[in-house]
């Protein structure tokens, strides 16, 4: 397909993406180099394998970068913009006439997922894509097919387990218009988190995912429940555990002592002669489910400072009464 | 937005443990032909119950981890061997992790 009108008449400027930054190479790599540093890269920020931050907004910046490298055609009508612009340049607007010798056939896309490249990239090479889509719009009207499932992660804190809660969601959802274009559309639902969900789960939402096609039915969003990193809380499986200070006599006397839990405050006895590291089992004070998990309280013993007079007699006089050695396990050293 | 778009409350359908999926809700939700399913049962990466066909039946954790395995191949340029192997070992430094966590760095 040869693109005839070339005249980027709505005259939107937008923030100038440089491929080459983007990839980490120099402007005059080969396509062999291009690929090369594509592949570590998608390797290190890929969001299943990455623990980098943003590693999603980098995969998708690097795979709409790549799209126009790796392709010859693409990459020479991208060069001629110049190397006159800078990234994050706010100005840029394309020059009439740029791709004038270049047919952009539109069959060079690899993923699906070019709803969520940028405006630059959109600007650029958005156009052959679309006339593409128009054409496939008018085929899609004479049958019928139901709309595509949506896939997304829902962040809940570990009270949230505890009580059921409700979230705000917005998605961006891709979305065919009338008249066969791709465009990406916030969304926004409330959704009902319902109690006892444990992180990796899925809640299915039916008819919540992209409208069906020629009276089809909608498809529906699947969200994967994940907890946000909690300052007292640890979580397994239905498990739930506390980390719990305690002072060297509440260990070895015992003691009723008060504990938070995600359910509210309980008093809890530790048994005499604790130590370091006992765990004490909370029966079904877990998260809820049929069979309720527990909650573990994992005894720490503090030791106080010997920084004044009364402590430091006090520590002297355990050393000198109690014939304590720590070490007796050591072999004797 | 609608006013009272805002005020509905979605109820979902909870996918535990428990809950499992047909062949046909799976190839919808991964977009995929169940030829590419039984390729991925065929590596090990999902492991139905039921007779071969449409009546397998699959875990609601499949669709996780078919997902993930489809990713891999799509955008890393692994073949299902290798998407396999990156989940077992992803598995690993998952459970890995959660022991850390478990245990703790703090009050020592």
């Amino acid at each position: 397909m040869r693109l005839s009108d070339s005249g980027f008449a709505n005259g939107f400027s937008m923030e100038f993406k440089d491929y080459y930054q983007v990839i980490g190479v120099e402007r005059d790599a080969t396509q062999d180099d291009i690929k090369r540093a594509y592949r570590k890269l998608a390797r290190k920020y890929h969001p299943d394998v990455s623990k980098e931050p943003d590693a999603e907004e980098h995969f998708k910046a690097l795979g709409e970068a790549y799209e126009v490298l790796k392709d010859p055609e693409k990459r020479a009508a991208y060069d001629r913009l110049g190397a006159d612009w800078k990234a994050g340049q706010q100005d840029f607007r394309p020059p009439p006439d740029w791709n004038e010798d270049f047919g952009f056939t539109g069959g060079g896309y690899t993923d699906a997922d070019t709803a969520d490249h940028s405006a630059f990239f959109e600007e650029l090479f958005g156009r052959a894509r679309h006339a593409q889509g128009q054409a496939g719009g008018q085929q899609h009207r004479t049958f019928r097919m139901r709309g595509e499932d949506h896939h997304a992660k829902v962040l809940i804190d570990l009270e949230d387990s505890y009580t059921g809660a409700t979230r705000t969601l917005t998605l961006r959802m891709p979305e065919l218009t009338p008249d066969g274009q791709v465009v990406a559309r916030d969304h926004t639902l409330n959704v009902r988190i319902p109690k006892g969900i444990r992180p990796g789960q899925q809640i299915r939402l039916a008819g919540q995912g992209s409208p069906g096609i020629g009276g089809g039915e909608a498809g529906d969003l699947y969200l994967e429940v994940a907890l946000n990193v909690h300052s007292l809380y640890r979580v397994d499986g239905v498990d739930v555990y506390l980390n719990l200070p305690v002072a060297p006599w509440e260990a070895a006397l015992g003691a009723s002592v008060p504990v938070p839990t995600p359910a509210g405050a309980v008093t809890l006895n530790i048994p005499a002669n604790s130590g370091q590291g006992r765990k004490l089992r909370l029966k079904g004070r877990g998260l809820p489910a049929k069979t309720p998990g527990d909650l573990y309280v994992v005894l720490q013993v503090v030791l106080p400072p010997a920084d004044t007079e009364a402590a430091t007699a006090l520590y002297q006089q355990m050393r000198d009464q109690l014939g304590f050695d720590p070490r007796a396990n050591l072999g004797g050293v | 937005m609608l006013k009272s778009e805002l005020n509905t409350v979605l109820t979902g359908e909870i996918l535990d443990e428990g809950r499992e999926i047909t062949l046909v809700e799976l190839c919808r939700t991964c977009s995929v032909q169940a030829e590419t399913i039984e390729a991925l049962v065929e590596y090990g990466i999902l492991e139905p119950s039921g007779r071969h066909g449409s009546h397998w039946h699959f875990q609601a954790t499949s669709i996780r981890r078919a997902r993930t395995a489809l990713r891999l191949r799509q955008h890393l340029g692994v073949n299902l061997a290798g998407a396999a192997l990156a989940l077992e070992l992803m598995e690993r430094i998952e459970g890995l992790e959660q022991r850390l966590r478990i245990a703790g760095s703090q009050g020592y």
